[in-house]
């Protein structure tokens, strides 16, 4: 189970990545946030936010219309 | 937070419109979330993004490649609509209702994120003076600068961008 869960369904770019990164500051280092989005734009976009900013895309799926990711904090 | 380690990135923004206005805002908060650290060089129409109170406006006055979805299909929007009267008006409410619509970010909700992540912001001096503008016009964070002031940014940045 993450440390948090952030919904940002029915929001498009840049808003998910925007409100992850905020999300993050809260989440201890070495916990998780599971992100809930619907932009399909997502799924690329936090495989690059992850990478560039050094934190662990430990899991992405895909449920029904919704994709969710699990995010651990690097530092 | 940016460090001192961390990639920069400049953009120079120069137009004031309302489609225009998101490339620049989209990128430099982004950017700032991955830890860049981003500034923003505000010139010519790109000034007014800057303003307390932004009216931002879509024109179909050169828009050559605008098509706007409507009954199921996307229609062309001739530049010369943009003689009629009310036409842009139209046009500027339809893509505002698109945008609420797509859960698109207002201008004005990417430019708080702008600042509230840090990205310096430099309104042209030279703008300022030519259309007449005072700081007191503009939202509080941006210095006053000039094209050395953007050139000495650039030179130390990894990405710059003129949009």
């Amino acid at each position: 189970m993450a440390n948090q869960v952030l919904d940002v369904k029915g929001l498009n770019c840049p808003l998910p990545i925007l409100r992850a990164k905020k999300a993050l500051k809260d989440v201890p280092i070495g916990g998780t946030l599971q992100v809930l989005a619907t932009d399909p734009g997502a799924v690329k976009d936090f495989e690059a936010f992850c990478r560039t900013t050094g934190n662990d895309l430990v899991e992405a799926k895909t449920e029904g219309e919704v994709f969710s990711f699990l995010i651990k904090r690097g530092s | 937070m940016a460090d001192s380690n961390s990639k920069r990135m400049s953009i120079i923004v120069t137009k004031g419109s309302l489609d225009w206005a998101y490339p620049p805002f989209i990128l430099s908060t982004t950017a700032a979330a991955m830890g860049l650290e981003v500034t923003m060089f505000f010139t010519f129409y790109g000034l007014t993004l800057l303003k307390k109170k932004l009216d931002l406006k879509v024109t179909t006055l050169g828009n050559a490649a605008m098509e706007m979805p409507m009954f199921g299909m996307h229609i062309g929007m001739p530049n010369l609509m943009s003689a009629v009267p009310g036409v842009d008006a139209a046009t500027t409410a339809m893509m505002k209702n698109l945008i609420k619509r797509k859960g698109v970010a207002s201008i004005e909700e990417l430019r708080a994120a702008a600042v509230d992540a840090d990205v310096k912001m430099i309104a042209c001096q030279m703008t300022m003076d030519l259309f007449e503008y005072t700081p007191d016009d503009l939202i509080e964070g941006p210095v006053l600068g000039g094209a050395a002031t953007y050139i000495e940014t650039a030179t130390k940045s990894d990405i710059n961008l003129f949009i």
